[in-house]
């Protein structure tokens, strides 16, 4: 009869963060949750050094010369794919584009089903973009173990390239982001942007982030982040770095949890007034596309301060990166 | 068939019962606990040296998923599955496909159990027709088909009306009505409402999803006078919402499952979808609110909830995954591990004594008359009662690797690569009525 010592009650398998391998490399990027400053500042150094690339007559590196990148766009998204795509061409990769909303899925294919027969194409590398939080994990954890994945956004969870290009942006204007205070304005509960962005904010010792919105959209619990929640505008942006406006999706009207976008812009929408309450030197971000006159006034965005436009090019430079990276890694 | 177990730790937390000695079986029903007469002359003779002989357990919730949804398990699959966790009696749901409500369903599954002869099927039937929430089922007729209560699994009534009504035609007869106390508007997410959910973006169920239903349904049953099964509390509060009932003398009871009983919401991890389940596991302090219940009786009964789930409806993203785990062959275990009994190799007397009642003499509490002529003997170990009977040996660890699992449904949360528990208790012999279901004797 089996007479084993006792052992411990629980026996908890260590869980090593998904997009790490064993020496602390990125092998996919997931989340800017949980992701050391290293490797953090490792895919900002890395965007600087493409960025001249970028303006360099042939704008091409051989880095990811004879891959395969699939873009997997569960979600429809013109504007994100495109950037990955660019970025995947500079570094020389074959690009493909599939939209899945418009295909597989739609005929029932499994998600990991497509993923199974994608990879059978020799797929070096995933851009995923799903409309479900964790979707890009259960890929990674089924794809095999050179092929790559990088996280485009998921359901409300994580959009860390979004992130490291606002990371990237505010280091370029701000230089230190030890002494900064940064506000996030808008629907944030929803917000990938908003999450990864929080946990990229404060790992690179941000000391005061704050998330600013009406009490549907920002609710208390959001204080678990690591963030001040603030329920004016008026005590969001005053004396603020950066101030951070996030784009309103129409749904949140029609979900009850705001009553019109005109009475948001009131509130919540950021005008030159408004603005003014920040440090005069504060810059403006928006991870696109903009509403004007519902989170935006046409006056800010277009304004000295905004740096929407920048963010858009250093975009590509870290998506450029964060490509190079990870297929630089062995898992 | 005469059998005789000898030498076994005789426990039975109805009678207090804790001793080594023998137990008689004559022709489906104990003859002897302690000491067989000499002159009985045993067919087979099993030797329990070392090992615990006690009441078969009794689950108030499974899913066996037939009618409908044979795909993902079958009552042959999964009775033998209660058979091997040692699980001789087992409450099933009406959420089949079609729903529980037409005695003619009732009596097929009920016949085909019997043919089975695994473990011994209580039907709840559905407390409207197709769990729609609308229209009364024939409740007598389902009673006569064999029903011992009404439910509507986990598709609450929203028209309080239907639902008061559907408490005062069940209060006539005197039958319990199950309900999962859950707001349908404000259940409608994937993850408990918390800092895990919010961290991970997962749409969340606020607490106040339970605790308002709590409330809808004490008052009702104030008005009415049903009796009421509050099935799977999943908070702290909730635990503290059914004690106030009680207290107050109201004809109320209630159960947890074993994943809210022993996770939380952290264990989750990355997006891990065998913790997908309903309720949602909730925090650190609901978990040890729910421990604390149960064993102080505010909470009657711990039960598997399971349900087994096939692959495809599992390999998804956290929020399309289909919520569920298999549990008849774990819960004798997670009931061991809850009360401390797996801290030794011969737990300690009051220890085992409240894991076993948590499963067996508890839910038997539950069921009341709804049993029938088992009303006095199932769940408990009685000279002339019905010989249900799990034999285990709580010396004896391991862990859960799913492949070696009975049951059709393969995912759960206390996977060792998930959770990494290690259980106590293996079931070696479990007898229905004094016949074999399940054996697993060390040679």
């Amino acid at each position: 009869m089996a007479n084993i010592a006792p052992a411990p009650a629980i026996l908890r398998k260590p869980q090593r963060n998904p997009q790490l391998n064993a020496h602390g490399e990125l092998i996919h990027l997931l989340s800017t949750e949980g992701l050391p400053k290293a490797n953090l500042l490792q895919i900002l150094d890395t965007a600087e050094q493409f960025l001249s690339v970028n303006d360099r007559e042939v704008k091409k590196v051989p880095l990811l010369r004879g891959k395969s990148v699939f873009n997997l766009f569960f979600e429809n998204s013109t504007r994100t794919r495109t950037t990955f795509e660019i970025a995947a061409k500079r570094l020389s990769a074959d690009v493909i584009n599939l939209d899945i909303a418009r295909s597989s899925a739609s005929k029932g294919e499994s998600l990991l089903d497509t993923i199974a027969n994608l990879s059978a194409m020799q797929a070096d590398m995933f851009i995923v973009r799903h409309s479900e939080s964790g979707a890009p994990y259960l890929i990674a954890q089924h794809v095999a173990p050179h092929v790559h994945v990088v996280n485009a956004g998921d359901g409300r969870h994580a959009h860390p390239t979004q992130a490291l290009l606002d990371m990237y942006t505010i280091r370029h204007y701000k230089k230190d982001f030890t002494n900064l205070t940064v506000a996030i304005v808008g629907d944030i509960v929803h917000s990938r942007v908003a999450r990864s962005n929080i946990h990229a904010l404060t790992t690179l010792g941000v000391p005061e982030v704050r998330v600013v919105g009406p009490r549907t959209l920002v609710p208390g619990d959001l204080r678990h982040l690591g963030v001040r929640v603030c329920h004016s505008m008026e005590e969001g942006i005053k004396d603020a770095d950066v101030v951070i406006m996030l784009r309103l999706q129409n749904e949140r009207m029609n979900g009850g949890m705001l009553p019109s976008a005109g009475e948001f812009f009131k509130e919540f929408g950021l005008t030159e007034a408004k603005l003014a309450l920040a440090k005069p030197d504060a810059i403006v971000m928006h991870p696109g596309p903009i509403n004007r006159g519902v989170e935006i006034d046409s006056a800010v965005a277009d304004g000295k301060q905004s740096v929407i436009l920048p963010q858009v090019t250093f975009g590509i430079a870290v998506r450029m990166a964060v490509m190079g990276i990870i297929a630089g890694n062995e898992a | 068939m005469k059998i005789l177990i000898r030498n076994g730790r005789l426990v039975d937390p109805a009678s207090g019962l804790d001793q080594v000695g023998d137990l008689a079986i004559t022709s489906g029903r104990i003859t002897a606990i302690g000491n067989a007469n000499a002159d009985f002359a045993p067919d087979r003779t099993i030797d329990a040296t070392g090992l615990i002989v006690a009441p078969g357990l009794v689950d108030l919730a499974a899913r066996l998923k037939e009618p409908g949804h044979e795909h993902e398990g079958m009552l042959e699959s999964e009775l033998a599955a209660a058979a091997a966790g040692g699980v001789t009696s087992v409450v099933c749901l009406p959420d089949t496909d079609p729903a529980l409500d037409e005695p003619g369903l009732v009596e097929m599954l009920k016949l085909r159990a019997r043919k089975l002869s695994r473990c011994r099927l209580f039907p709840l039937g559905a407390l409207t027709r197709g769990l729609k929430g609308e229209a009364l089922t024939e409740m007598a007729e389902l009673h006569e088909a064999g029903c011992i209560g009404y439910s509507q699994a986990e598709s609450p009534i929203k028209d309080l009306q239907v639902l008061s009504r559907a408490l005062q035609y069940a209060a006539t007869f005197g039958y319990t009505v199950w309900l999962r106390p859950q707001d349908p508007w404000l259940g409608k997410g994937v993850a408990a409402s918390g800092p895990m959910a919010t961290r991970l973006g997962l749409s969340g169920v606020p607490v106040a999803s339970e605790t308002i239903a709590i409330h809808t349904i004490v008052e009702l049953v104030r008005s009415t006078g049903a009796r009421v099964h509050l099935c799977r509390i999943s908070s702290a509060q909730g635990v503290e919402l059914v004690r106030q009932a009680k207290a107050e003398g109201l004809p109320i009871t209630a159960d947890v499952s074993i994943n809210s009983l022993m996770l939380t919401d952290v264990d989750i991890g990355y997006f891990n979808s065998a913790m997908r389940v309903t309720p949602p596991l909730r925090q650190g302090r609901d978990r040890d609110a729910l421990q604390a219940g149960l064993k102080d009786g505010t909470l009657d009964a711990l039960v598997s909830d399971h349900t087994p789930v096939d692959e495809d409806n599992k390999l998804l993203p956290f929020g399309e995954a289909e919520p569920g785990a298999t549990g008849l062959e774990l819960l004798l275990s997670l009931a061991l591990k809850w009360s401390g009994a797996d801290e030794t190799d011969q737990p300690a007397p009051e220890a085992l004594r409240r894991a076993l009642a948590a499963v067996t003499l508890g839910p038997v509490k539950v069921l009341g008359e709804s049993l029938g002529s088992l009303s006095s003997s199932a769940g408990r170990l009685v000279a002339g009662g019905v010989a249900d009977v799990v034999v285990f040996d709580p010396a004896q660890r391991w862990v859960v690797s799913p492949d070696a699992l009975v049951s059709q449904g393969k995912h759960t949360p206390f996977a060792f690569e998930s959770t990494g528990f290690q259980m106590a208790g293996r079931v070696c012999l479990t007898l229905v009525a004094g016949q074999v279901a399940h054996e697993a004797l060390p040679a």
